[in-house]
């Protein structure tokens, strides 16, 4: 490792976007004008690198004021840090929304990822081709370029479009559903307007938990949501103490809704427990499986909800320092979030002695900036602290040693809001909703080829026909053909299965997963196999590259597909196949995370269930 | 220290313990081995203090960085110790059972205040506190040095002014605190250990107060030892000055251009009646030398021993065969006594080693096998069940502690020889870089991606008053010589201060600039103080340089 700083030095703008966020540098070794006193002395060594989980931020914001991460800035960057540059520019060039190369102020993302793809992103990626030009290219005067995205999480509304423009007062903007004349204005300068908030379904409907302020609080404002109900949860958990918050938790069953279910109970039990300090608490809010929208729900219709329910807690495990690492491709939902924040904070709901029982716990608000892997928790960890979003092996496990080696509860967004009726109403009353080994209420994601896609919220237990139907079953006149249940890292089932219960244990012995609630419905006017592709392409894409079985398996997986797509298999369709099974089983094997565990999953079960080739191949 | 040389931790210490000093060392360049044993301590947690006029890549990894002007070590030291003691934060317990000389000490710093410090050495008060109370506060403390102390005219003393900063501490002798001076150079311990010395017999023994030491090698070799100190290298020049030595027997060393005032040293060797140099590399040394004894590379081409900077003797074994004509040191040397009528039977390399165990009595329990077993032993290691010594002075903190205490010294501060005027206003100061190696005999047949051609280094202010740009070739000139180099912008650098390297004598003859004032005790020469003045090029006619001619820079 070495401090060896590159030559070209930052812009004064750079620098000020630098600076807004680490603050003016105090002498001229870390970028100030030189003194007398300068030559003298200096300081820094673990002061500076104790601050190394601003990198994420700090880049941020030099993406946001110019548009790019540009050497000088990246050098004042490690400067000021003290971070070896290759470090630096490790942790940059991970993430797919900073660009290391010199890339025009307006940036429109175009999702062109599986749900968009049944929503036509094919058709309006093709138009923006003919009418403005190939993806990457400066139309017209140079100040912007379109590129194409994996899922924005905007899926109920594709195709959808992520519209950011750098400069002095940077804007994000979300378009969806998008048309090609919606990215040329866009790109011509003219942002669109800032997106709204449509109503659920099921709003105002007495069936829902989870949603049942959706619609009904303005999520702006933290009096409303006090009006409907609103740390009434966080009262009754002073109430019961810690160890009385714990126990309704794990009375209530409550699984992780992140995708691995695992007893949110003992998860914060262990950390309450560990005499290691201090705990830290994260809200995983990195929601990126393709398909997944439901966390951007909750910021968007009940940020305050996501608060009271981390400070419950934090309360209850000992934090006093938590963090929501929101996916950055969210404007909206980051806007209110921090909104939520900062009303919750003037208003003594977050800092010292809340709600006036000596409790003292803040939330630090960091966005993520376009890497999936990030999602998988320990990843999450390293992403925060500044180092390249890498999972870490397990053990130790983050309630031992998590974000900053120490212990950690990190749960879902959905997980944690669950907390609030489990409070109120106690875990066995909880319990009596949905399975016995599903207990509480599920938010499901659909969205392809529904007729109402969009947010759904039903107890587990619910049958994949009712909650289809909920969304208004297929669109009219047309055939249903597969689901893809759990997103991207997932299964497809076929319509043989519409009967399937959706709870952990039904899809765990159907061999299928509910992961994040995702169900992509397809039907024949999308054909499979440029989705599998996409799919195989997505993990290539998003693999962090840290271990051999994923970095080579998520290749080789989309090599044999394309192989077979394109009808001309290496040997017979046979032989390809088993290829495909012995790399999906090596990746599962070997891999250290989730993501390279489950890159075949989706595409092993479309080969088995639904024989897409050769019969259905498409060039 | 305290009457061996080494340093008194071991490498795994460095990595445990809580606070680390580097004190005129630039170990990420010059020590990279070392280095990574600081870094895996610094990522363990430990503090790191770096007292370097230059802020160094090492002082960059710092939490604090002590820029202090050069040869102002001891006022810094003092200054430091003063306030340890002002602020009531000195061992006493230990200072009583294992110290003398503490109240003389306290007296002499007490006029050290930190107002004076600061004055003195251009560290902020402030600065100099936070070392001081840092230092104390410590659990574990390690103080390393390395040339930045010794190439002065008082080196001896500057070492003797950190040492007293351990004993006020009781940071030496315990488990992660101890004091350190880097080896520069592979086995340069060995060397050392060995009686490569001129006032010790192997195994540090004193050749002059050790009678009964001499009468056992007396007994060993068949022959009287001279109960005389001999030369160190420096007396040796002034020997040869005086037409005293005639004949020098050089191994693996390039006096002609390592040497301080390198001209001076020319003529020297040049007088000699008969030069013999034994080395791997015809070296600048050996082009002049009436015989060259080519010897084959000790590291790869022989079988022996080499000891580290942490006292660990560890086996070395012959992987090569040596090239045509070369042949081992031993071998050599042997034949050398054969001829001159001495047969000295060595059977076998392990012999050689067996007859040092037998009279170095901190090496008489490391037989050959036990080096191989346990992966190297650090000295001493008196008997074949010692496990040798992780650190040194473990017997201060024996109550009451076994051999004679240890000393505090009076240290005076004395500024450099060289003194700066107003005709020759900017200190230069000379070290290593990374790529290479002293004067590049070594190293400088590879390549490497960082070497970049000697250059006069300066800070930015004075490259703009003297009106000169990156890559400019300037005529420097000291008392003694002038040479012409290229400048390079050096940012790390405050004004007043130079940086040169000796790497290329043959591009840039560093040491015609460099002071041959030497310690009396050490022999060191003060290759880190020099008083310079920078001429833009071409000079006006009526200033011409002193005397010298100026050596073409390629």
């Amino acid at each position: 490792m070495d401090l060896r700083i590159q030559d070209q030095t930052a812009t004064a703008v750079e620098r000020q976007a630098v600076d807004a966020v680490l603050g003016e540098p105090d002498s001229s070794w870390v970028g100030a004008v030189r003194s007398r006193e300068d030559g003298h002395f200096a300081v820094g060594g673990h002061a500076a690198r104790s601050r190394r989980h601003l990198l994420l931020p700090v880049l941020h914001a030099v993406q946001a004021r110019v548009g790019w991460i540009s050497p000088g800035a990246l050098g004042y960057v490690c400067r000021r840090l003290t971070i070896p540059p290759a470090e630096a520019y490790g942790v940059a060039s991970f993430y797919a929304l900073f660009a290391l190369e010199p890339r025009p102020p307006i940036v429109a993302h175009v999702c062109t990822d599986i749900a968009c793809m049944c929503r036509g992103s094919q058709m309006l990626v093709a138009e923006l081709e003919r009418t403005i030009g190939p993806a990457g290219e400066h139309p017209g005067n140079g100040h912007a370029i379109w590129l194409e995205s994996p899922c924005l999480g905007l899926c109920e509304r594709a195709p959808a479009v992520l519209v950011t423009e750098a400069g002095e007062d940077p804007s994000e903007r979300s378009v969806a559903p998008a048309g090609a004349e919606d990215v040329a204005a866009a790109l011509a300068g003219r942002l669109p307007e800032r997106m709204t908030t449509e109503p659920v379904a099921q709003q105002g409907s007495p069936d829902v938990r989870l949603m049942r302020r959706f619609g009904v609080v303005d999520p702006e404002s933290l009096d409303s949501y006090r009006s409907q109900g609103g740390y009434d949860a966080l009262r009754q958990a002073f109430a019961l103490g810690p160890a009385g918050v714990i126990r309704e938790v794990s009375d209530s069953k409550l699984l992780g809704r992140g995708g691995a279910a695992f007893p949110t109970g003992r998860k914060w039990e262990a950390v309450a427990r560990h005499p290691v300090r201090p705990h830290y608490l994260i809200c995983n809010a990195d929601e990126s499986e393709p398909g997944t929208f439901k966390d951007r729900f909750v910021f968007e219709q009940d940020p305050f909800s996501l608060i009271e329910a981390m400070t419950i807690a934090a309360y209850a495990t000992g934090a006093e320092h938590g963090y929501v690492y929101l996916r950055g491709e969210y404007p909206l939902a980051w806007e209110r979030l921090v909104n939520a924040v900062t009303l919750a904070r003037r208003h003594g709901f977050l800092g010292e002695d809340i709600m006036g029982q000596g409790m003292r716990f803040d939330i630090e608000l960091r966005k993520g900036a376009g890497a999936y892997i990030c999602g998988e928790e320990t990843a999450l960890f390293n992403s925060i602290e500044g180092f390249r979003g890498e999972p870490r092996n397990k053990p130790p496990f983050p309630v031992d040693a998590g974000l900053f080696q120490k212990p950690t509860v990190i749960n879902n967004v959905e997980t944690l809001v669950n907390v609030l009726d489990i409070v109120l109403e106690g875990g066995r009353a909880f319990a009596e909703r949905g399975t016995d080994g599903s207990t509480g209420m599920r938010l499901f994601c659909l969205s392809g080829c529904v007729e109402r896609p969009g947010l759904y919220e039903a107890p587990f237990g619910v049958t994949l026909r009712e909650v289809l139907d909920m969304a208004g079953g297929v669109r009219a006149g047309h055939e249903l053909r597969s689901i893809l249940l759990g997103g991207a890292a997932g299964a497809f089932v076929g319509p043989d299965m519409l009967d399937l219960e959706l709870s952990f244990e039904a899809t765990r012995e159907a061999g299928v997963t509910l992961g994040s609630g995702v169900i992509m419905v397809f039907d024949e006017t999308v054909p499979l196999a440029p989705v599998l592709l996409r799919i195989a392409g997505f993990f290539r894409d998003e693999s962090c590259g840290q271990c051999v079985p994923c970095r080579v398996g998520t290749v080789r997986q989309q090599e044999a597909l394309l192989r077979l797509v394109n009808d001309r298999p290496r040997g017979s369709v046979d032989d390809e196949l088993a290829l495909l099974d012995e790399i999906a089983r090596g990746m599962r094997d070997a891999s250290i995370c989730g993501l390279g565990q489950t890159a075949a999953n989706a595409i092993e079960s479309a080969l088995r269930g639904l024989r897409p080739f050769p019969t259905e191949a498409v060039s | 220290m305290f009457g061996a040389g080494g340093g008194t931790s071991s490498y795994r210490e460095v990595e445990e313990t809580d606070l680390i000093i580097l004190w005129g060392s630039n170990a990420r360049e010059t020590h990279p081995i070392f280095f990574h044993h600081v870094l895996k301590a610094v990522h363990n947690g430990a503090r790191l203090f770096v007292v370097d006029p230059r802020r160094t890549v090492s002082a960059q990894w710092a939490d604090g960085w002590l820029g202090i002007d050069v040869g102002t070590d001891i006022a810094l030291a003092n200054t430091v110790a003063r306030e340890i003691i002002h602020s009531g934060l000195h061992n006493r317990e230990f200072i009583e059972r294992a110290t003398t000389g503490f109240e003389e000490f306290a007296a002499s710093v007490e006029e050290w205040t930190l107002e004076r410090g600061e004055q003195e050495t251009g560290v902020p008060a402030a600065m100099i506190r936070e070392l001081a109370l840092s230092y104390a506060r410590a659990d574990r403390a390690i103080l390393c040095w390395t040339l930045g102390i010794t190439e002065h005219h008082n080196a001896v003393d500057n070492v003797f002014s950190l040492i007293n900063l351990a004993l006020l501490c009781g940071h030496v002798g315990r488990y992660g605190s101890g004091l350190n001076p880097l080896r520069g150079q592979n086995n340069v311990q060995g060397g050392g250990d060995m009686g490569a010395i001129p006032n010790k017999l192997p195994g540090f023994q004193d050749i002059e107060r050790d009678a009964e030491a001499r009468e056992k090698f007396r007994q060993a070799w068949g022959v009287e030892i001279s109960p005389k100190y001999g030369w160190h290298l420096t007396q040796m020049f002034a020997a040869m000055e005086r037409g005293e030595l005639t004949a020098a027997y050089v191994i693996g060393e390039n006096p002609a251009q390592s040497e301080a005032d390198a001209k001076h040293t020319h003529e020297l060797l040049e007088g000699l009646e008969c030069l013999v140099v034994q080395d791997i590399f015809m070296t600048r040394t050996a082009q002049m030398a009436d015989v060259v004894l080519p010897a084959s590379a000790s590291w790869c081409e022989a079988e022996g021993t080499v000891t580290n900077s942490e006292r660990r003797v560890q086996r070395v074994r012959k992987a090569l065969e040596p090239p045509e004509g070369a042949r081992d040191d031993i071998e050599i040397i042997c034949e050398i006594a054969r001829r001159m009528g001495h047969d000295w039977d060595y059977p076998s390399v392990e012999a050689v080693w067996d007859e040092l165990r037998s009279l170095s009595p901190m090496h008489a329990g490391m037989s050959y096998s036990r080096l191989e077993e346990l992966g190297g032993i650090p000295w001493p290691c008196t008997s074949e069940d010692d496990p040798g010594s992780q650190f040194l002075h473990g017997r201060l903190w024996e109550n009451p502690i076994s051999g004679p205490p240890a000393p505090f010294f009076v240290c005076e501060h004395e500024l450099p020889v060289d003194r700066l005027t107003d005709e020759f206003p900017i200190r230069l100061t000379t070290g290593r870089r990374l790529d290479s190696y002293n004067t590049g005999v070594q190293s400088n047949s590879f390549t490497s991606p960082l070497r970049r051609p000697e250059t006069l280094d300066l800070s930015p202010e004075d490259c703009e008053q003297l009106g000169v740009e990156e890559g400019e070739r300037v005529q420097i000139t000291s008392r003694r010589g002038t040479v012409i180099a290229p400048v390079r912008i050096d940012p790390t650098l405050r004004p007043g201060l130079a940086f040169m390297t000796l790497h290329f004598p043959d591009e840039v003859q560093t040491n015609i600039l460099t002071i041959e004032a030497t310690d009396p005790k050490s022999g060191t020469a003060e290759f880190k103080a020099s008083a310079i003045k920078v001429e833009k090029l071409p000079l006006p006619q009526t200033d011409a340089a002193p005397g010298q001619v100026a050596l073409p820079a390629r």
